[in-house]
C-alpha cells in the first residue's frame, strides 16, 4: 500500500538540502521509508543538489591541500564506520528504520503518559523549539479540536484517522499550519499510532479544548 | 543519500559508454579547473567524465583519477561549506574529510543510480550536518525490512545520468531569476524556509509556492526524458 498524502515539495527540498531540524527530517525520512514515490523525488532533489554544486563558484584550496589528502589515502585507521550502526533492538515492522533509531529499547519501553484514550511519548526532547511525540489514539476516539502556532506534521504509523482534510493511513503525512483548525478522529478498529512534530505549542479551540487545555497540555 | 551509497557491482570499464557529461557539456559553467590532468593509465583521456574517473578509483584505486576528482570537486565543496557557515580552516579540513570519504567509499558509488556530483553533494551535506550542526541526519536504511519497496519499473525508463544532469543544468538555467535564486538559497544556506522568507521580506507561502513552481519545471524537464 502506497501513501496518498505526501510531504510538500518544500519539505522534500529542505530534506534533500539538509537544512531541516532533526525532528522534521525524522518525519520526512520515516515517510520516505514507506513511500517509494517520495524516495524517487528526493533522489531527483539530490541530483539537483549535485547540479547546483557543479555550477557553484569555487573557493581556492590551500596549497598543501592535495598533498595532505594524498598522504592520507592509505591510512587504514581512518576507515569510515558503517553509515548505520547495528540494530539495538529487535525489529518492529511498524517502525521503519529512521524512527527505530530513536526508540531505544523499543516502543513499549518508552515513557508513555495516558489521558482519555490518548497515549503520548516524547522523543528528541533535547531539540529546542520542537515537540516530537509518538501518539496512540484509541480507535474511534476524537482528539480535541486544536489550531497551531506553527506547523504540525503528523505521520501515521498504524491505524488511521480522518479530519477535514481527508483520511490518513500508514505512511500518510498530514501538514497543519496556523490556519488549520482540525479535529482528527481515529478510525474504528486498530488504535491509531502517529509520529507528530510541532514547532510551537498547540492552541486548543473547542469549549472542551479550552477547559482541558491546562491539564491535557497537548 | 538514498541510493548513492547502495552497494552495487560496478560495470567493467570496457563497457562504459563515453558520453558527454554535464561537466564537459556545460562549457558556460564556472569551471575554473577543467579536467586536464593527464592520466598515467592511458585509459582516461582529458575529457573523461567524473563517472569514468570514479570508476577508475573504485576498480584500480587510480590516484591520478582521484586527483582530477579532487581538483574538480574540492574547490566547490569548500565554497559550499563556507556558504553554509564554516570558517576557512574548518572548511579546508572538511573538504579533506569529504574527499577521503569519496576515496574510501568509491566501491559503493553506483553510476547507474547517481552522478558523481550527486554523490559528492550528499557526502558533503551529511558531513556538514554532522560537524557544523552537530545533529544526526535521519535516513532510510535500504536493507530495512520495513521499507516499502519500489514497484518494478520498465527498464527503458532508465536514462543515462549524464543526460539527466545535462537537462537539469539546462532547466535550472531557464528558471526565472527569483525561483533560481530561491533554490540556491534553499540548497546552500543552512536556513529554514521561514528564515529565508523573512530575509527576503516575502510571505512564507510565496517562498513555498516559488519552490514548488521551480520543482514543477525541473520535474517536467526530467519527465520529458523518461
Amino acid at each position: 500500500m502506497m501513501p496518498e498524502h505526501h510531504p510538500g515539495d518544500d519539505l522534500l527540498i529542505a530534506y534533500a538540502a539538509g537544512s531541516q531540524d532533526e525532528p522534521v527530517a525524522l518525519v520526512v525520512a520515516t515517510h520516505l521509508a514507506l513511500c517509494p514515490r517520495c524516495r524517487k523525488e528526493v533522489e531527483r532533489l539530490e541530483e539537483l543538489g549535485g547540479v547546483l554544486l557543479e555550477e557553484h563558484k569555487t573557493e581556492a584550496l590551500g596549497e598543501d591541500s592535495l598533498a595532505r589528502v594524498l598522504a592520507r589515502l592509505d591510512d587504514a585507521a581512518l576507515e569510515a564506520p558503517d553509515p548505520q550502526a547495528p540494530e539495538p533492538a529487535p525489529v518492529d515492522p511498524r517502525m521503519p528504520r529512521p524512527l527505530r533509531n530513536y526508540l531505544g529499547a523499543g516502543l513499549e519501553r518508552l515513557d508513555w503518559t495516558s489521558y482519555r484514550g490518548l497515549d503520548k511519548a516524547e522523543l528528541l526532547t533535547e531539540v529546542p523549539g520542537f515537540r516530537t511525540r509518538l501518539m496512540r489514539i484509541k480507535s474511534g476516539t476524537a482528539m480535541p479540536a486544536h489550531t497551531h502556532e506553527g506547523t504540525e506534521l503528523t505521520l501515521v504509523l498504524a491505524g488511521g484517522f480522518s479530519d477535514e482534510h481527508g483520511h490518513f493511513l500508514r505512511g500518510d503525512v498530514a501538514e497543519a499550519d496556523a490556519a488549520t483548525d482540525h479535529r482528527p478522529v481515529a478510525d474504528p478498529g486498530e488504535d491509531c499510532l502517529c509520529l507528530a512534530v510541532t514547532d510551537a505549542p498547540l492552541r486548543l479551540t473547542g469549549p472542551f479544548g479550552r477547559l482541558l487545555n491546562p491539564f491535557l497540555r497537548i | 543519500m538514498l541510493n548513492a551509497l547502495a552497494i552495487a557491482p560496478q560495470p567493467p570499464l570496457a563497457s562504459v559508454v563515453v558520453g558527454k557529461t554535464a561537466l564537459v557539456i556545460g562549457s558556460a559553467l564556472p569551471l575554473e579547473r577543467r579536467m586536464r590532468v593527464g592520466s598515467t593509465s592511458g585509459k582516461l583521456g582529458t575529457e573523461a567524465s567524473a563517472e569514468e574517473l570514479m570508476t577508475a578509483v573504485a576498480e584500480r584505486r587510480d590516484r591520478q583519477a582521484f586527483v582530477r576528482l579532487f581538483e574538480t570537486f574540492g574547490p566547490r565543496v569548500k565554497a559550499y561549506l563556507i556558504r553554509q557557515g564554516a570558517d576557512t580552516a574548518s572548511a579546508e579540513d572538511l573538504v579533506q574529510d569529504v574527499m577521503l570519504t569519496v576515496w574510501r567509499r568509491a566501491q559503493q558509488f553506483d553510476r547507474s543510480k547517481a552522478a558523481v556530483s550527486t554523490w559528492v553533494f550528499t557526502i558533503a551535506r551529511n558531513r556538514r550536518i554532522d560537524t557544523l550542526r552537530r545533529a544526526r541526519r535521519p535516513e532510510i536504511d535500504p536493507d530495512d525490512p520495513a521499507l516499502v519497496p519500489e514497484p518494478d519499473e520498465p527498464a527503458d525508463r532508465v536514462v543515462e545520468t549524464a543526460q539527466r544532469r545535462a537537462s537539469l543544468h539546462a532547466a535550472v538555467g531557464e528558471l526565472p531569476e527569483d525561483q533560481a535564486r530561491l533554490l540556491r538559497l534553499a540548497y546552500f544556506e543552512d536556513k529554514s524556509h521561514s528564515v529565508i522568507a523573512e530575509e527576503l521580506a516575502l510571505p512564507l507561502g510565496t517562498v513555498k509556492s516559488r519552490l514548488r513552481l521551480a520543482m514543477g519545471k525541473l520535474r517536467a524537464a526530467l519527465e520529458t526524458m523518461e
